[in-house]
């Protein structure tokens, strides 16, 4: 291009100053300053009620410009940590990583973009509902469902079709390989779920361990707080799950799947070395525990790794307590239950068999015995239920039938005495258990089933997990919830059927347990079997008078400091249903709690 | 003896400096007016981006290796993206694809503006600046409505693009186009036909084919001297440039002159290609594709190797990838385009020149001080 030559040139400029100009004037930008587009990147705000505290945001940041900071006043939940993310606009990219990754939907970025201060400690802050200058802005960047850094969408295990009632086989089969790693690959570390789970399990560590294919490190963060690793792995009520940080926006991780992915898929060397990298030199001491359920065989494991000499005392023919007689096959393999008890007994635990406290054992010779003793006795009797009829010979109850039925499955017993017209009352995963149970044996008994269900609670307030009111749906229970048992039908000694009323309310305006009941809406179920699921007991006729005295006792449990110690009876701890009420996983942190109060207390003697 | 030792002063040129590009320090040696010897002293951006990345997740990269480039950062995303894309054999969605595009041209539309108003500081011009700056304003305007950032726009990623065009955008863009369009005779006249520029540029900074070949310069700087249209967009498609129209222009003589003209065409035919890009975008589509499973906090990348390069303002601009199949990348190492003549360069040829022309050496050549220190 050539060079322009006419002195006239220059006067074209003129006529700029007729021009609009493009720039804005000094005044304007603090009077009316421009608006930043709707997308813009500007300062975060953070929910602070929906913040989980889980820390994601901190975990994506590429300049390490996000901190946890701990809030003692927070009050603590569960799925949430007491820690809100504080920002360092020193170092912030402004990228938005942290708004499209945030589990909890709580952080945004506004509008707002203009900060001026002298001092450098102003930079840093802790966002809330307002940002960092208090006032409300409109919100700019969005997460939206293509900027979404989480995977929303849990990879499900695949479950066996409805013919599974007519056998015990395992309902749900477990992850591929593929599955797991791809499962495992939602998980963000956070930790809210250690933060619930009562036996505080290590379990972003151990999901950790599926992403990178080395299981016998999984197998080794198991065992640190879990003995019954697969137990766990199939029927824990998983607690972690509920408060999983995923769950806020999408499906929660599988966390009990994972586990049961790392137990099924060691190979056993690696898995017994796992289960074993925690074993330490004997010392001196000798501990009793009462009863091989769950919080039992915890407490074992962890003593018989600290070295000491433990003796587990166990009424049942096989220890295990509710874990070898309780869950139902179809749910709990009879092999998960082998493995991690064998694994207890290679740790070096003794078990005594067919010795019950109380008839063939008494506490007073244990305390001579034994440095320390354990009650891990559990619920094991069935709650009755007081209403006309219920003497019938055929009136059965949970727990000893699905004992029974665990038996049969071990081919130590022939199959149990079953009606081919049943009705179970009670409306826990019990009761379900004993139900689903039930259709499997009168399938294979008569080759069809009738089973009918009834309890007071209406379907949507119903105690038992909702996976188990749809399974058992789809494999022909027939429900009468809402309906709350009167008596039993009796006819010359042979059952009839059961009469029910439908249930107005269950307490009454004090809150007490007073049902009221609908007297226009009664029926008679037919059955001639019922069965008796609503609920499960101790029995502390053990203890004598003077420990009675001694004990408190409160809603069928006893009363125990945080360690499960007595404070009456220090060389006396207990654990399990009897402190806590009936869960596994509550047994496992019970019984690890007592271990170690346990150590101490005889290390202290 | 005396006297001659006095003779010669050494000047910085830099790291603070007005016709300085970023803080960039050379160390001049001057016998009068003219440059004797002259010692690059890159460093003083480094912040060790390279090895940062290692360290860093795959997706967290994103808001860093915008910073390489200051002034031209979607390349960086870009490179990034399509390497970690090749390793995970991952086929980005058509309308993410013609997005990128789309940001990646008019990034090339505002780096040039920035660089055409920047010779305004070296020549005494400061009109040129004022008013490509303010033009350049307009275009991060647009960006920010796209991305929700200014300049770094973090905005291209792995699988795709982070958002869909906002609504109204592709009119949006057309509108500014066209007004751009209308204004670039205004700039022939501040700049090309300017007698200042004309002064200080024609038959100045020469470039000849040799100095292309023995340094390896690429870009402008090679195709004003070789005369060869060697542009990756051409040359080896990246993106959708094999399905628009578009002239590489080149020139034979490489003086600085040549080289701004060069800079002009291409925001001309950088228009041309945005327009074509409106036309040929889909409405509807996908804009990212999944990249693996699991959330970003868990993104691996498979094990290998790759180089990806795009071609930049100043030329090729690549970044080999090497993964190990971890979540972090094992290495990362990025070639910038100026670094031949911004490290090489300098020191080899700018003496000789009179030391008021250092700072357009710098301008015409190409030269982005933090992709030189990374």
């Amino acid at each position: 291009m050539k060079q322009e030559k006419s002195m006239l040139s220059p006067l074209k400029a003129w006529k700029y100053l007729v021009k609009e100009p493009v720039t804005v004037s000094k005044k304007d930008i603090f009077v009316k300053p421009r608006e930043a587009a709707d997308r813009y990147r500007g300062f975060h705000v953070n929910e602070h009620d929906k913040c989980t505290g889980c820390g994601t945001c901190s975990e994506i940041c590429p300049t390490d410009a996000i901190n946890m900071i701990v809030l003692p006043d927070q009050p603590f939940v569960d799925g949430k940590k007491n820690e809100r993310p504080a920002f360092d606009y020193g170092r912030c990219s402004f990228c938005g990583l942290c708004v499209d990754i945030c589990t909890g939907d709580s952080l945004h970025m506004t509008k707002e973009y203009v900060h001026i201060t002298p001092d450098v400690n102003q930079m840093y802050f802790m966002p809330d509902e307002l940002g960092i200058h208090q006032k409300k802005f409109e919100n700019g960047w969005l997460r939206d469902e293509v900027s979404e850094l989480l995977d929303l969408e849990r990879y499900e295990m695949k479950h066996e079709g409805v013919s599974r009632k007519s056998s015990f086989i395992e309902i749900v089969k477990g992850f591929s390989y593929e599955m797991a790693l791809a499962e495992s690959s939602r998980c963000v570390e956070c930790g809210v779920c250690t933060q619930t789970c009562p036996a505080q399990m290590n379990i972003p560590e151990y999901i950790r361990t599926v992403y990178d294919g080395d299981l016998k490190k999984g197998i080794e963060w198991i065992y640190k707080t879990n003995p019954l690793a697969n137990v766990c792995g199939r029927i824990c009520t998983h607690k972690c799950e509920s408060a999983c940080v995923i769950s806020n926006r999408g499906d929660a991780v599988a966390i009990r799947w994972l586990k049961r992915y790392i137990v099924d898929n060691t190979p056993m060397d690696q898995y017994e070395a796992g289960a074993l990298a925690y074993v330490t030199e004997k010392t001196n001491g000798k501990v009793a525990i009462v009863g091989s359920g769950p919080s039992g065989l915890s407490c074992a494991y962890y003593l018989s790794t600290l070295g000491y000499e433990v003796d587990v005392y166990e009424k049942n023919a096989l220890p295990g307590g509710v874990i070898r007689y309780g869950g139902p096959e179809y749910r709990l393999p009879e092999e998960s239950v082998k493995k991690d008890i064998l694994m207890i007994e290679n740790a070096g635990v003794n078990f005594i068999c067919n010795t019950e406290l109380g008839k063939d054992i008494s506490l007073e010779t244990l305390e001579e015995k034994y440095d320390s003793v354990f009650l891990g006795i559990g619920f094991s009797y069935s709650r009755p239920l007081p209403i006309p009829g219920s003497d019938n010979h055929e009136v059965k109850f949970a727990i000893e039938f699905l004992g029974q039925a665990r038996d049969y499955n071990r081919g130590l017993r022939a199959i149990p005495d079953i009606s081919d017209e049943v009705i179970v009352i009670g409306g826990g995963n019990v009761a379900f258990d004993v139900a689903r149970t039930l259709i499997r044996l009168q399938e294979e008994k008569y080759g069809k089933s009738s089973v009918a269900m009834a309890a007071l609670e209406h379907r949507e307030i119903l105690p038992a997990d909702l996976e188990e009111i749809e399974e058992g749906e789809e494999e022909g229970l027939k429900y009468s919830f809402g309906y709350g048992p009167q008596a039993i039908k009796v006819e010359d000694g042979i059952i009839k059927g059961l009469h029910v009323k439908k249930v107005l309310s269950i307490f009454d305006g004090e809150g007490r347990f007073n049902p009221s009941y609908d007297e226009e809406d009664q029926k008679i179920i037919p059955a001639k079997q019922v069965y008796i699921a609503i609920g499960q007991m101790a029995n502390f006729d053990f203890f004598n008078e003077e420990m009675k005295n001694n004990i408190e006792f409160f809603r069928g449990k006893v009363k125990v400091n945080d360690n499960g110690q007595f404070d009456h009876y220090p060389w006396l701890f207990a654990g399990g249903d009897i402190v806590r009420g009936p869960d596994i996983i509550n047994g496992v942190a019970t019984g690890h709690d007592a271990a170690k109060a346990i150590d101490a207390y005889i290390r202290s003697k | 003896m005396e006297v001659n030792k006095l003779k010669e002063v050494k000047l910085f040129l830099g790291p603070q400096h007005p016709g300085m590009h970023g803080n960039y320090s050379v160390h001049m040696y001057v016998d009068g007016d003219i440059i004797k010897k002259a010692r690059p002293m890159p460093g003083m951006l480094h912040r060790g981006f390279e090895k940062l990345m290692e360290r860093k997740l795959w997706m967290s990269n994103m808001a860093i290796i915008p910073r390489i480039c200051v002034i031209e950062p979607d390349i960086n995303e870009m490179v990034y993206a399509m390497g970690v894309e090749a390793l995970a054999g991952v086929e980005v969605p058509e309308k993410a694809t013609w997005i990128r595009m789309m940001i990646l041209e008019m990034a090339r539309v505002a780096t040039h503006l920035f660089a055409l108003g920047g010779i305004g500081g070296p020549t005494g011009l400061y009109t040129s600046m004022y008013w490509a700056v303010a033009e350049r304003d307009l275009i991060l305007d647009l960006f920010e409505k796209l991305t929700g950032a200014r300049v770094y726009h973090i905005f291209i990623v792995p699988g795709g693009v982070r958002k869909d065009l906002p609504e109204g955008f592709k009119t949006q863009l057309g509108t500014y186009l066209e007004s751009l369009e209308k204004k670039l005779p205004e700039y022939q006249e501040l700049l090309l036909k300017h007698p200042i520029i004309h002064t200080r540029s024609k038959d100045n900074i020469l470039l000849p084919a040799e100095v292309v070949h023995e340094l390896g310069v690429t870009g402008i700087g090679m195709r004003s001297a070789t005369g060869k249209a060697y542009d990756l967009r051409k040359v080896k498609p990246y993106a959708f440039y094999d399905q628009v129209e578009f002239e590489v222009p080149t020139a034979t003589y490489s003086d600085a002159l040549t080289r701004i003209h060069l800079k002009f065409q291409e925001i001309q035919q950088s228009i041309r290609i945005l327009k074509q890009i409106i036309e040929k975008m889909p409405d509807e589509g996908p804009v990212k594709a999944p990249i693996g499973t699991g959330n970003a906090l868990k993104l691996r990348v498979p094990a290998g190797m790759v180089y990806t390069a795009v071609e930049s303002t100043r030329g090729e601009y690549g970044y080999f990838i090497v993964s190990n199949g971890k979540e972090k990348p094992y290495r990362i190492a990025v070639r910038g385009a100026s670094y031949p003549q911004g490290l090489l360069g300098i020191e080899r040829y700018l003496p000789g020149h009179r030391i008021d022309d250092a700072p357009l050496w710098m301008d015409t050549m190409g030269v982005c001080s933090p992709e030189i220190d990374r």
